[in-house]
């Protein structure tokens, strides 16, 4: 039985075409005389994503008992997410264990980069799906065998879009944006950046050769969320790396 | 996208209503979407046909209703109307509103033989 939902499904492939019901009735024999020509009404009254929610609540729950700090990082595909997990476990793993539920449509190109660097890696393929959810991050949590007193980064599905929508338990969504995005991105997907507490902007040894405006990009980012936090890096060169490598130790050594 | 694989979920669920209230077919759903679900109608009743081919749904009839976001001001604690989920408060112009409806779809009722 899965630690964390409660269901029967453990130690298996994570499949999101593999649907299985929570306490879902099985058939029920009904013997009671039918009208077939009459129409009737009949309530249902079932809501269909806060079942999400729920699930996202309960992995908090688990992060919180067990002293596993949580960031769910988003980004649209390429920014460095992947990259910054790598240079993140090669300093910090000596620290503090960490682990790493990877979200891609296809391919394990992610989690065998982030075993390659020293940590346990579990890989979902959401194959159709857009954006992780908390279902699959509760048995992802329980079939890595997370340690207490660790970090788990999960890396979502690349896009601005969906993942918003979607709490997954953690305890901060860290976005991040690379300049040769475009310095407007926090206006175009507002619903990202104001769900974001931490806004990451990457691979700043790049603007010589973009048209990035840094201040322009701050500045939008806290017309949509006054409170985010901002940082600047190049993962790949190294520049203020440990900002953010102090950031994150400060809050799982805590 | 999600409407389609929402469409599909839908589909389970009315199957699961008919076996438990012993009903064979739908003629009619009105499906509840709030405001700030991210869930866009017009996507909605483009797939709804194609998605209930071939089940007890087939040929329904799709009613569409719209549920207004709402939240709590995390400052004032007053309820505001939310249109969208980065809304500030329409009160004291905080920027942090929790989201206490309108942010899901609901399948209200169903008309069935």
């Amino acid at each position: 039985m899965c630690g964390i939902c409660g269901c029967g499904q453990t130690e298996q492939q994570h499949d999101h075409n593999h649907s299985h019901e929570h306490g879902s009735d099985t058939h029920e024999h009904n013997h009671q005389p039918v009208d077939l020509g009459a129409e009737r009404l009949v309530q249902v009254e079932q809501a269909l994503l806060s079942k999400n929610n729920s699930y996202a609540e309960q992995n908090r729950s688990y992060f919180q008992a067990h002293d596993i700090f949580a960031l769910n990082l988003v980004s649209s595909p390429g920014a460095g997410k992947t990259s910054l997990l790598v240079e993140t476990i090669k300093q910090l793993k000596e620290q503090f264990p960490i682990a790493v539920i990877e979200g891609d449509q296809q391919t394990e190109h992610d989690a065998e980069r982030i075993r390659a660097s020293g940590a346990p890696a579990l890989q979902i393929n959401t194959g159709r799906a857009c954006h992780l959810d908390a279902h699959a991050i509760g048995h992802a949590v329980m079939d890595l065998k997370v340690a207490d007193n660790s970090f788990l980064a999960i890396e979502n599905v690349g896009n601005l879009v969906c993942p918003a929508s979607f709490d997954l338990g953690e305890a901060h969504k860290v976005v991040v944006l690379s300049v040769t995005e475009g310095d407007d991105k926090p206006l175009k997907y507002p619903d990202m950046f104001h769900a974001a507490d931490l806004m990451l902007i990457n691979k700043i040894d790049l603007l010589p050769y973009v048209d990035f405006d840094v201040d322009r990009c701050i500045q939008y980012a806290k017309q949509v969320n006054p409170d985010i936090q901002i940082m600047q890096l190049s993962t790949t060169k190294g520049t203020n790396f440990s900002d953010w490598a102090t950031w994150l130790s400060d809050r799982v050594i805590s | 996208m999600h409407e389609i694989s929402l469409l599909e979920n839908v589909r389970e669920i009315l199957q699961e209503h008919a076996q438990k209230q012993n009903f064979k077919r739908v003629k009619k759903i009105t499906l509840a979407i709030g405001k700030l679900s991210c869930i866009e109608p017009d996507a909605l009743r483009f797939g709804f046909d194609a998605v209930m081919q071939g089940s007890l749904a087939e040929g329904a009839e799709l009613i569409l209703s719209e549920v207004a976001g709402k939240g709590i001001c995390k400052a004032c604690s007053k309820e505001c109307i939310m249109e969208t989920l980065y809304a500030p408060c329409q009160y004291c112009e905080h920027p942090f509103v929790d989201v206490t409806a309108g942010n899901d779809m609901q399948i209200k009722d169903l008309i069935v033989i």
